[in-house]
């Protein structure tokens, strides 16, 4: 976001403030406000108070808070296997879309001359059909009988009986795919704005493409790096489509989990402490992750 | 130069290029399989997820499954519903930001980030602890999926349309201002025209998050099936192929939206030059 956020916060301090009185910002401000007060930042409040729910509680005999701390250590006792692996293949699909979408953002950015609108319309087409149909096309493409098994089994990168679907390597193959937009539009946005004389600069200094990309376009596209691993990695981590669609059982992520426990066994409890956990996790780690890179104009 | 040497250097020169466009192929194939599986004809298999013949049936008879157009039709007035809520107050907000004072910008700025980067299950789940806690357990349904959806709407517009107010020329609104124009001919003759290609965009985004959206509207719709639930359940027996006829269709207006806009863009631009 830093990419958007960036040129609208220098618009805001030098912007001229046409009229209206010094109430009409919080007028403009407040329905926006209250929505978001009342159903996005209150229903923390809520999950933090199912999450000490007495754990005996149920739909029939209702549900009371008792302050039951033990729900955290049952959440964690249960479903750590689940929680370590959501964060790994998060990770993981983070990291390769890192790659791949670098390429893309980069290819639009410097290579793509009068097809850039285009290529950006494409880039976002996706979102235009179904999450879940699109991750349903992956099932077939990767089917056991596929063209694309076949290949792979024809020039023994798979074994013989080898399988892509219901694998890990499905899994994440899904995530990368559902969530490169995330990542390249903010790259695009970052590298679009560098200024291709800096990179000729260090050409006309013999620095070898190689050192020019690394002493010059990558640092300088780090805003973009940032944002992208951010919106790539935190929805992926609570994701469960993937998994449940192209996973088997030994897939299951911690979104699998939190999802059942909600709507099938109705363990309030269990699942608000697991949610809360995952949440309490992905902002430690977006903490640390963001001191490190040093950027602050992430908001 | 040799032409094998010239040949290498033109790879070189494209290299990037054309593994850009081979992560584009990668994202297209997906949305090719739906186009195709819309006129596959699965016959009695049950395993329908294998080409097996061409026909035309789906198309024809749409709503051949049962339910699946009365799931279109409510996600359909759902996203009308929470985007077209979700784009006023949007706007309103983002115009409030970028051209008035105040304090607790900070503030703002968080709670408009957050839901944007929080996970779905989790901000679904805080959304139902809230309902149920305050009694609306057994009250599940379309109002409290438009309540969910408006909600994670908001911020994707705020960040949409405050992107295109920042980059508003405010010569325009000074040059209205000195010939005479008072603020609010000024507001509905100048700043709205031009903040309007961002409040569209923003719309679309927002109709296509809501359309789209399972995870935070499985957790708060009750008995209530929107279009991706649909899917969802259909998904564990075996997909009717008329989902792929909706997919298409639905991706096929999205593109003519997109395209018509940035076409129209292009022959405004050329209108002011000539």
């Amino acid at each position: 976001m830093a990419a958007l956020t960036a040129p609208a916060r220098a618009a805001e301090d030098s912007a001229k403030r046409v009229g209206g009185s010094r109430w009409t910002g919080y007028w403009l401000l407040a329905p926006g406000a209250i929505w978001l007060g009342l159903f996005f930042v209150v229903p923390f409040y809520s999950l933090v108070s199912a999450s000490l729910f007495d754990p005996n509680g149920s739909v029939l005999t209702g549900y009371k808070v008792n302050y039951h701390v033990g729900n955290f250590a049952t959440a964690v006792k249960d479903y750590h296997p689940e929680l370590l692996r959501s964060l790994w293949y998060a990770g993981l699909a983070t990291l390769i879309c890192l790659v791949i979408g670098y390429v893309l953002a980069y290819a639009i950015a410097f290579k793509a001359g009068r097809w850039r609108n285009l290529l950006l319309v494409l880039v976002i087409a996706p979102f235009f059909t179904s999450f879940l149909l699109r991750t349903l096309s992956w099932k077939l493409i990767l089917a056991d009988h596929g063209f694309v098994v076949s290949t792979l089994q024809h020039l023994h990168v798979l074994g013989h009986d080898g399988r892509l679907l219901n694998t890990w390597l499905a899994v994440v193959a899904g995530i990368v795919y559902n969530f490169l937009p995330f990542m390249v539009l903010p790259l695009y946005a970052s590298l679009e704005k560098i200024d291709g004389r800096l990179v000729e600069a260090a050409g006309d200094l013999y620095a070898s493409p190689f050192t020019a990309f690394f002493k010059v376009t990558w640092p300088l596209s780090l805003p973009g790096v940032v944002a992208g691993t951010l919106l790539t990695f935190i929805p992926a981590a609570g994701d469960y489509i993937n998994a449940q669609l192209l996973g088997s059982p030994g897939e299951r992520m911690v979104g699998n989990v939190i999802q059942s426990l909600f709507t099938s066994s109705q363990d309030y409890a269990t699942a608000g402490a697991l949610s809360l956990i995952l949440m309490i996790i992905i902002i430690g780690m977006v903490l640390v992750y963001i001191r490190k890179v040093g950027t602050e104009d992430l908001v | 130069m040799s032409p094998l040497a010239r040949a290498g250097r033109w790879v070189r020169g494209h290299l990037v290029l054309g593994l850009g466009v081979l992560v584009l192929a990668y994202m297209f194939v997906p949305i090719a399989v739906v186009v195709l599986m819309s006129f596959n004809d699965p016959g009695k298999s049950k395993n329908v997820y294998a080409f097996r013949g061409f026909t035309l049936h789906n198309w024809e008879h749409p709503c051949g499954p049962a339910g699946m157009c009365h799931a279109v039709g409510l996600s359909v007035s759902i996203g009308l519903l929470a985007t077209l809520v979700a784009t006023i107050i949007g706007s309103m907000a983002a115009f409030g930001l970028v051209r008035h004072e105040f304090s607790g910008r900070g503030l703002a700025n968080t709670i408009i980030f957050l839901p944007m980067a929080s996970p779905e299950i989790v901000m679904g789940s805080s959304l139902l602890a809230l309902f149920v806690s305050t009694g609306f357990g057994g009250r599940l349904g379309f109002w409290t999926i438009f309540v969910a959806h408006v909600m994670f709407c908001l911020s994707f517009v705020i960040v949409t349309v405050r992107a295109r107010l920042a980059g508003l020329d405010d010569n325009l609104e000074q040059a209205a201002m000195d010939l005479y124009a008072d603020e609010r001919q000024t507001f509905w003759r100048v700043t709205f025209p031009l903040a309007l290609p961002g409040i569209l965009g923003a719309a679309l985004l927002s109709f296509s998050l809501s359309f789209d959206d399972f995870i935070i509207t499985n957790l708060n719709a009750g008995q209530t099936t929107t279009f991706p639930m649909f899917v969802w359940g259909a998904a564990q027996r075996g997909v009717p192929m008329q989902v792929n006829v909706i997919g298409t269709v639905m991706f096929v207006i999205a593109i003519a939206i997109v395209l018509g806009g940035e076409l129209n863009n292009r022959r405004r631009a050329r209108a002011l030059v000539g």
